[in-house]
């Protein structure tokens, strides 16, 4: 063990570990904890799992109730739907305007390229939070943007753009636009050019290049992509909150009531352990096989 | 000339206000092994993108086998082009990388398989079929990219340095291997290099370019032998240059003023500079007898000797001139015992003298 602590590579190795267990692990097991314990009045909101009553007997304090209350209410797995759709939409939204720009930086001269990667880089200069309201200026009855339509004469009325699901899916689509960009430009980054040239040396048409030889090359930066940006915005709370309206109710908003203004927090934390059971599974089943399919090609 | 193979007529390409290529015509053969020779930056890479249709030219023409090809695009060329890099595709096998063009051409299966595996034996690829690029060998990287090429197989096939990637030893056997090929299947070969012993082994005419312009079109000996000017001279081969001053009492001799000499040439020509190839001086250690005052000899001092197993070259300095002599060892020319600072005579024919 000492010859183990004396090694530097066992503290690089450990290092994120501890970070993984402290900020990761412990709160989510803690959310889980909670998930199971029954609630009642007070701070905190819930009942200590375990408890020693008046006659020193040990009492366990478990529920399966949230669970069960949760899955037999449509509408939390509809939120939850509401939600998916979102972050099916975005993502793809995402995927289509990020594509060809993440293409074209990476095609561009080095000098206009770092230009172009700062540009995509600066809006993390401002807080998530102030660039969501800006949207929420912009797009409001008096605001610019249908002051402008008004004043070219295309509306007469300002439109109502605010508190809707497209306004929500603009946001989202705003707020993770470079989270597809990047990852994407990464691998086409590394894109050897004349593949190309020798795709359309051998016969292929533009159309045919990019379907069999660039798209294949950029399969990963694409999965990479549409991960960082499907999974958040499935729970994105801020969002919706400040742009959505009651047409759609998003999970994450769901939650968030539960814990502040129900104060249910073990309902709560069942949603949000269901919410991450959804999520991970299917991802783990996708990630399993793209691996097998990965190698069966190798 | 449009009746050639490939014909290139009056060809100009501009990058942004860059000339790559100023007004160049080539004529190729059918079966030919051509070689576009230059130093990076002559422009013969750009020829070749333009060949292959990568790039339009701003003006000129290119036919290939009488059709005029200038405004086809790259895809429905009948030619293709193996890359300096190979730009083999990572993503697929041997095999698949060699179908590619076979599949966008939309052959029926059973014809994509038999030429793939015909291709596959020709360039003895075998075994390697399921094997992805990043599995195997520069070498064999180097025949699955030339397979890709030729199972298509295309009336031109362009070469962007298809040597420069191998190790040396690799390069020389590859080098013939090409050359045996290109025999068998008899299709115009173009390579692009800059390395002008590769151009000289391989090729039966090529052509010197320098700063977008062809220079000089010729047989490998015509190129060495005669070079049209002073740097063709210099980039073939090494080159001494002598300036001289003809003589107008009498024919086909000159005065090298460099070597305080009388040079006589078999032409008449006048020149200001002569050629003379260091293989072609020969040596012996001076006898320390009286000044020889024949045309055609001078004496010198050895100043470098440096010994390369086949032949030795020698530095010689003869009057403020400094000159290169390569002998060869064999124990004919008896200069095996010429050592630094020895007094030496130099000598020559007078066909060995080439007036540029």
């Amino acid at each position: 063990m000492f010859t183990k602590l004396k090694n530097y590579k066992f503290w690089f190795v450990f290092t994120p570990y501890f970070w993984l267990v402290a900020f990761f692990f412990i709160p989510l097991a803690i959310i889980l904890k909670i998930s199971f314990s029954v609630s009642e009045w007070g701070m905190p909101p819930y009942k200590d799992i375990l408890e020693i009553d008046n006659s020193g007997d040990f009492i366990l304090n478990i529920t399966s109730g949230n669970y069960a209350f949760i899955f037999s209410d449509f509408f939390y797995l509809k939120s939850y739907l509401n939600s998916l759709s979102l972050a099916f939409t975005s993502t793809l939204i995402c995927l289509i305007i990020g594509y060809p720009i993440a293409f074209y930086v990476a095609k561009s001269k080095p000098k206009i390229r770092n230009l172009l990667l700062i540009l995509l880089i600066i809006p993390f200069w401002t807080s998530f939070l102030l660039r969501v309201y800006a949207w929420k200026v912009l797009l409001q009855g008096n605001g610019i943007l249908n002051l402008i339509l008004v004043k070219l004469g295309f509306i007469t009325e300002p439109l109502s753009l605010l508190y809707n699901h497209y306004a929500v899916i603009l946001g989202v689509v705003y707020t993770y636009l470079p989270f597809m960009i990047l990852p994407l430009y990464g691998y086409l980054v590394k894109f050897d050019l004349r593949l190309i040239d020798a795709a359309n040396d051998l016969g292929s048409r533009k159309i045919n290049t990019f379907f069999k030889v660039i798209l294949p090359l950029s399969l990963p930066g694409i999965i990479a992509g549409c991960m960082l940006v499907f999974i958040p915005v499935v729970g994105e709370f801020v969002i919706p909150e400040l742009l959505g309206g009651s047409d759609k109710l998003y999970f994450g908003k769901i939650i968030w009531d539960e814990f502040f203004v129900n104060r249910d927090w073990p309902v709560a934390s069942a949603l949000a352990m269901s919410g991450i059971l959804f999520l991970i599974i299917p991802i783990v089943i996708f990630q399993i096989s793209y691996a097998k399919y990965n190698f069966k090609n190798e | 000339m449009k009746d050639s193979f490939l014909y290139i007529e009056n060809v100009s390409k501009s990058f942004d206000d860059v000339k790559a290529l100023d007004d160049v015509s080539l004529a190729i053969n059918k079966s030919e092994l051509f070689s576009l020779l230059g130093a990076s930056g002559c422009g013969k890479s750009t020829l070749l993108r333009i060949i292959a249709g990568f790039e339009k030219p701003d003006s000129g023409k290119i036919f290939l086998d009488g059709e005029d090809i200038t405004d086809l695009p790259a895809y429905k060329r009948p030619l293709n082009i193996m890359f300096q890099s190979y730009a083999l595709f990572p993503h697929l096998n041997v095999s698949n990388n060699i179908a590619f063009g076979l599949k966008e051409d939309r052959l029926d299966k059973k014809e994509i398989e038999n030429r793939t595996a015909e291709i596959i034996n020709l360039l003895e690829l075998e075994g390697l079929e399921k094997r992805k690029i990043d599995e195997i060998s520069g070498g064999q990287q180097q025949r699955v990219a030339l397979a890709r090429c030729l199972v298509k197989k295309p009336k031109l096939l362009l070469l962007d340095e298809p040597l420069a990637a191998l190790d040396k030893k690799l390069r020389i056997q590859t080098q013939f291997e090409l050359v045996n090929l290109q025999y068998k299947l008899g299709i115009t070969f173009i390579i692009v290099t800059h390395d002008q012993e590769e151009a000289m082994s391989l090729s039966d005419r090529m052509a010197i370019m320098q700063e977008g312009s062809i220079l000089q079109v010729g047989n490998p000996v015509e190129v060495y032998e005669k070079p049209n000017n002073e740097y063709i001279a210099k980039f073939i081969g090494t080159a001494n240059i002598i300036n001289i001053e003809k003589l107008k009492t009498k024919n086909n001799s000159f005065l090298s003023s460099d070597l305080g000499i009388e040079i006589e040439s078999f032409e008449n020509k006048l020149s200001s500079k002569c050629l003379i190839r260091p293989e072609k001086i020969n040596i012996t250690k001076s006898t320390m007898e009286k000044k020889i005052n024949t045309n055609n000899t001078c004496k010198g001092i050895v100043k470098e000797v440096a010994y390369l197993g086949s032949y030795t070259k020698y530095l010689i300095q003869s009057n403020n001139y400094q000159f290169y002599v390569f002998q060869t060892n064999n124990f004919i020319s008896e200069n095996l015992n010429i050592k630094w600072d020895d007094v030496v005579d130099c000598s020559w024919n007078k066909e060995a003298i080439f007036l540029l």
